[in-house]
């Protein structure tokens, strides 16, 4: 069986339009699978309101607890975290939660052994369909960490889902940002297309994307999205990046008939499909499926 | 009195709430203020906000470093590293650390009996002093790129926070830890959104957050304008104080595009932050 062709969609700064755009790919794809990997705020479900058949819960973080029966509060711990995560009030030793960071050293180091690792089982990850094929997504429970483990369990399911329905496509909504979350989306990922805006912040945010993405050598497109806002900054990005070698793969005007699709919990591929962002998300479409093409011929 | 600018749902407006607020609160109050860009995987603050740099520190972790020469391959260490970062294959007599996944918390360190790991410091980021008005008012955080120790990062930008007045905390997006480091730390929760779907439902994640760290919170429309009724159902439901609404204008897209301050670009707007640090700061001592 042929490995599906993945495509994840990243922006570094967010709101530029990431979950709208994959959306409309996912309208525009014929049997693939999609995932959303923005497991912090997933949106993606808004658009594409799929029906969850079957979840799961998902551990990611761990944190440390103190027995204060077995404590002698003989302040080992203490002295050994370097996360600042013991507080010690009254010689009565709590864990600061927020900023235990789970490492085990203090369970290890406890002479009393009055020290325990608690996994927490907060988030979840759903298998649905949706009109367009099947979808999958997780959500982080309330304060969680450990997003990138969260994400790197989508993009495995995804993975089997895409084989099981013999789909060679995979279409994946990504996190902002380019920590720990957003490198898990990269790693082993076909193609990369990172939205950005003309904007300067938009701009700065693309730049440290894409030196993010360049560490795993994977090609990317670039999508300048509400290109119309300012035009001399998206001439100014467009040259920058030709002298980078970085292509762009389309310019997408802006319209408020975006927002109004999303009010209808639908795509604007379907809402206006006569309006100037369809004519062009399916030019970037046919671009996308050569290159899909090009690359499956070269294996 | 420390107040933390955050979201759920990215570019919504959170820095041009953070910038705006901080540029409004230096030029027209008397207030000790100061700004840190907590954002730290994409920093942007340091584009409206127009200042001179001073002086910079890395931010550093000690990772370690195993000598093949004196380990005994007893496994020990790969046993204790909660975060994979150690690879080994005796047969191989191969043992090293991924230093991208290590988190330098130093267990391996601690259960090496053959004297076999020296650690070293490595750079994982970059604080930033800049001058705006008055010295260090504006602190900027930056993780390296390829760093997945944002939280890190952060907590170190907030450390650099003044002991009194009024400090600003430009939160990342999301729920997860790196915005519990940096709203874990604030007296008040400024929760921007905006009238749309995505806008709603990144809020209640943000309210369930906030409300689970007990802070004190209130909300600020952004794109103001499209009249999304279930938004303004639930910030009355949920009891919330709607601080203010900053319209959504072609105009104030492209100054913002531009790295303009809203407040300067346009004046009536000026009134919109006055109002929201009058209700914010409003009977507490900063």
């Amino acid at each position: 069986m042929e490995k599906p062709f993945e495509i994840v969609i990243l922006s570094g700064k967010g709101g530029t339009g990431k979950t709208s755009i994959t959306a409309s790919f996912a309208a525009l794809a014929e049997n693939a699978v999609f995932a959303d990997c923005d497991v912090d705020a997933a949106d993606l479900h808004l658009l594409l309101s799929p029906v969850i058949v079957h979840q799961e819960k998902f551990a990611s973080g761990a944190k440390a607890e103190i027995d204060n029966e077995k404590c002698t509060a003989c302040g080992l711990c203490l002295e050994l975290c370097r996360f600042n995560a013991i507080e010690a009030e009254d010689e009565i030793y709590t864990i600061d939660e927020y900023a235990c960071e789970g490492c085990g050293l203090c369970v290890e180091a406890c002479p009393y052994a009055a020290i325990t690792i608690e996994k927490y089982e907060n988030n979840n990850i759903y298998f649905s369909n949706c009109r367009f094929g099947p979808m999958i997504y997780g959500k982080l429970g309330i304060a969680e960490e450990n997003s990138g483990k969260l994400v790197s369990q989508i993009r495995q399911y995804t993975k089997e889902t895409a084989l099981k329905n013999k789909s060679g496509l995979i279409i994946t909504d990504g996190p902002p940002g380019i920590g720990c979350p957003a490198i898990s989306s990269v790693t082993g990922a076909d193609i990369v297309i990172a939205i950005t805006e003309p904007t300067l912040s938009g701009w700065h945010d693309l730049q440290r994307l894409m030196e993010m993405i360049g560490r795993f050598h994977t090609p990317v497109q670039v999508i300048i999205n509400k290109y119309d806002l300012n035009e001399d900054m998206t001439n100014t990005i467009e040259n920058r990046l030709k002298s980078q070698n970085i292509p762009v793969i389309g310019k997408i005007p802006y319209d408020d008939a975006m927002v109004y699709a999303l009010l209808e919990s639908k795509t604007i591929i379907e809402t206006e499909p006569q309006s100037e962002i369809t004519h062009e998300l399916n030019n970037i479409w046919k671009i996308l499926t050569s290159i899909i093409y090009e690359s499956k011929k070269s294996i | 009195m420390k107040i933390a600018i955050t979201s759920g749902k990215g570019g919504t407006g959170k820095t041009t709430v953070s910038t705006g607020l901080f540029h409004v609160l230096t030029k027209y109050y008397k207030y000790h203020v100061q700004l840190l860009d907590c954002d730290v995987e994409e920093p942007d603050c340091h584009i409206f906000i127009k200042s001179v740099k001073h002086d910079e520190q890395p931010v550093t972790i000690s990772v370690p470093e195993i000598k093949t020469d004196q380990c005994t391959f007893c496994g020990k260490c790969k046993a204790v590293c909660a975060f994979n970062a150690i690879v080994m294959m005796p047969s191989a007599k191969f043992i090293e650390v991924v230093e991208d996944m290590c988190h330098g918390c130093g267990a391996c360190s601690y259960v090496c009996k053959d004297n076999a790991i020296v650690e070293h410091n490595r750079i994982i980021g970059t604080i930033s002093y800049f001058d705006y008005f008055a010295r260090d008012e504006f602190i900027e955080g930056r993780m390296n790129v390829g760093s997945a120790l944002q939280t890190r990062v952060i907590r170190e930008t907030i450390n650099h926070a003044k002991k009194a007045g009024i400090i600003l905390f430009d939160s990342p997006p999301g729920t997860s830890c790196p915005v519990i480091a940096t709203v874990s730390k604030a007296d008040y929760v400024i929760l921007v959104t905006e009238p749309t779907p995505f806008g709603l439902h990144d809020l209640k994640l943000m309210v369930e957050t906030v409300k689970q760290l007990n802070k004190n919170r209130g909300i600020v429309i952004n794109k103001a304008g499209l009249n999304y009724s279930p938004l303004y159902d639930y910030i009355k439901k949920e009891n919330i104080a709607l601080l203010g609404e900053i319209p959504f204008k072609k105009e104030y897209a492209k100054a913002y595009s531009l790295g303009k301050l809203l407040p300067e670009y346009d004046p009536e707007l000026r009134n919109t932050f006055q109002s929201i640090i009058k209700q914010v700061v409003n009977g507490e001592t900063v």
